[in-house]
């Protein structure tokens, strides 16, 4: 729901909850989940923007709510309701306003960390025993900075300051969830510093409510919650996918050239536009996966991501569709491609019309209402589509991983029949008759074929040696490259030459990493022609089934034979005429003559 | 003037406790309105002082009696 994303319209929240709520509660398959909310001040409206928040994640939270100002009591010493109440998420809502031992002007050293070690104490004894008894998640408050300073710029700096106690304070808080798992601190510290302190601290609710922030402020704070809770839940958005002009660079690559585009040092809109690419390669290298949907030629793209001030290279993208297709066709596209529901991407496209029609095709998508260029770093990262939970080492690879699955799954995508692809692949073979070097490559891949297997007979390195020097025999091996690689020899077919004109096929092969390749015909045209030149005018296929070899029972059929026999066992025989023209069947594959 | 601010405050209140048969009059007080405990006080206060683009002080808020009080309030602040 747009109204439930950075920037929010704190009024329309405040005064349209309910309806809000409601309207959310009619989604399907919610994520069920109970949070416990242990408050240090008034809790209630924080609960209730949680709920919001949650839900509009597809979380349908269930609360227990302490009586106020009781967290340390229900969690040292818990009550009924809480103990049944199994709490999945615990979430400590402590500020400034629960510190009980601030430093005192005459305080030495010693004293002030003993308060500062008590301070911390309390806190960790919470946590240790609710870890104790609850198989539950905790999130923690951190602290915010005091709305006043008695030492002025002093504060900060020396160990009397308010300011400096809770800046260590809030350190020990970040060592102990550094070594803890289903820990995480809820960091209103920079919440607070990023609504604005003064407000943030208005005292009057403070006074009025005992609220420790103003209730305006408090969408602010539910939503940072609600973006660590939906990272622990897996509801994290994964890629990004970008439009071009205009959001990653200034002017349109098309029209304008790519010397005249806005980007680098030299001119302030540059700058801001290099700075937003150097902000999505950072994601990048946090293992975010990085796409382009634009309206623009191919070349045009690619000549745009090579200027030389651009951050971003081709290389830095999965899928780059540039193309005049509809915006949310290609994102269709992209999501197949890369196997990822569109509803873990954040669109991001400068023209509020694609915004819009992007939206309303493609549900769940996330679609950062970006405006100015100088906010869209601010606009996208306070969404919080990426909030780092836990971080492992996958991550950073992952970007290569999608890489290698997305190219031939990205080219097959972009064809519309699949002989246009298999042209695409610009695939080369090499059919020839068995040579030496070839020979033991050939035996171990009779023995290790078992789908594409015809007749499943297996050949010892000295039996591929007597073949190949037996004129009885025709004999040819495939090796097929294509543009992604060279797959080496992968078929091989033998022919046993009896009575003079016919041909029986003992053995036909082929890996199954080729299949679909149209391989299979290219060989069958090779062995025509090597079986035309020695006045072949029959040939014999064999299929004897066996349990893996399935794949291939209607072979002979699909090359055009015609079935003499089948036995109990369902072994086949088949004949072929070639004394009349025999057609070619493969012309996908360039074969080297 | 005043039948204005009335009519905008009732949108409020209809807002605010989701109630559609909410109309409020001067003498209007939380004993009227289900909804309307000290909780949701906070949250009336506060949709009241963004619609009409002013605040209320603390004295004001903890002596306001009813609906009228609260309507002569926000007439003498932006009147």
């Amino acid at each position: 729901m747009k109204e439930l994303e950075y920037p929010f319209d704190v009024e329309y929240l405040i005064k349209n909850k309910k309806k809000i709520k409601k309207e959310l509660l009619l989604q399907q398959n919610l994520l069920e989940k109970n949070i416990a909310i242990l408050g240090g001040s008034t809790t209630s409206e924080i609960k209730n923007m949680l709920e919001i928040f949650l839900l509009n994640y597809g979380i349908k939270p269930t609360f227990y709510e302490s009586e106020y100002n009781q967290f340390y009591e229900d969690a040292m010493f818990g009550n009924e309701e809480l103990n049944n109440f199994s709490p999945d998420i615990i979430y400590i809502h402590t500020t400034n306003r629960n510190i009980i031992q601030y430093p005192d002007i005459y305080d030495d050293t010693k004293q002030i960390n003993e308060k500062l070690n008590s301070e911390y104490e309390r806190f960790h004894n919470i946590w240790e025993k609710l870890f104790s008894k609850y198989n539950a998640t905790i999130i923690q408050n951190n602290f915010e900075y005091p709305y006043y300073r008695l030492l002025g710029n002093k504060d900060a700096v020396d160990p009397h300051g308010k300011t400096n106690f809770i800046t260590k304070l809030n350190q020990k808080f970040y060592d102990y969830a550094n070594e803890t798992p289903n820990f995480f601190i809820n960091d209103i510290n920079y919440v607070s510093s990023s609504y604005g302190l003064d407000k943030w601290a208005n005292q009057f609710y403070w006074h009025m409510y005992k609220y420790a922030m103003e209730v305006p402020a408090i969408p602010y704070l539910a939503f940072n919650l609600a973006n660590i809770i939906k990272s622990i839940y897996g509801k994290n958005k994964k890629a990004f996918v970008l439009d071009m002009d205009n959001t990653l660079w200034g002017g349109i690559v098309g029209d304008d050239g790519v010397e005249n585009l806005e980007i680098g040092p030299e001119v302030p809109s540059g700058q801001v536009y290099s700075e937003f690419q150097k902000y999505l390669k950072e994601n990048k290298n946090l293992g975010i996966i990085l796409n382009i949907n634009s309206k623009n030629e191919y070349e045009n793209a690619i000549a745009g991501l090579n200027h030389p001030a651009s951050t971003l290279r081709p290389d830095d993208f999965i899928i780059i569709k540039a193309n005049w297709n509809p915006k949310n066709v290609n994102i269709k596209d992209i999501s197949e491609e890369l196997n990822l529901g569109a509803d873990s991407f954040v669109f991001v496209d400068d023209n509020p019309a694609e915004r819009q029609i992007c939206k309303t095709y493609v549900e769940g998508m996330a679609v950062p209402e970006i405006d100015v260029p100088e906010n869209y770093i601010r606009i996208i990262d306070h969404n919080a589509y990426f909030e780092v939970t836990n971080f492992s080492k996958e991550d950073l690879k992952k970007n290569e991983l999608y890489k290698d699955n997305a190219k031939r799954s990205q080219m097959m995508a972009t064809f519309e029949n699949y002989n246009d692809y298999l042209i695409s692949l610009k695939m080369k073979a090499e059919i020839k008759s068995f040579q030496p070097i070839y020979l033991e490559r050939i035996a171990q891949l009779s023995n290790k074929s078992n789908q594409f297997n015809l007749t499943t007979k297996r050949y010892s390195l000295a039996d591929i040696e007597a073949v190949n020097n037996d004129d009885n025999y025709i004999k040819i091996y495939g090796k097929l490259e294509d543009i992604f690689g060279d797959n080496g020899v992968i078929s091989v077919v033998i022919g046993n030459i009896k009575n003079q004109d016919e041909l029986h096929i003992d053995l036909w092969i082929m890996s199954c990493r080729v299949l679909k390749r149209d391989m299979e015909f290219a060989m069958m045209d090779e062995l025509v022609k090597k079986a035309k030149e020695k006045n072949i005018k029959t040939i014999y296929g064999y299929y004897y089934p066996t349990l893996k070899n399935k794949m291939v029972s209607n072979f002979y059929d699909l090359q055009g034979f015609e079935e003499i026999s089948c036995d109990e066992q369902g072994n086949k025989v088949y004949k072929l005429d070639i004394s009349n023209e025999y057609i070619n069947k493969n012309n996908v594959i360039k074969v080297e003559e | 003037m005043e039948k204005e601010i009335y009519e905008r405050l009732n949108k409020v209140f209809r807002d605010v406790f989701d109630d559609e048969s909410i109309v409020v009059k001067p003498e209007t007080t939380s004993a009227d309105i289900e909804d309307w405990d000290s909780l949701e006080h906070i949250n009336l206060v506060v949709a009241v002082e963004q619609e009409f683009g002013m605040k209320f002080n603390m004295k004001e808020v903890t002596t306001m009696k009813n609906v009228g009080e609260m309507v002569d309030i926000i007439i003498s602040r932006i009147g």
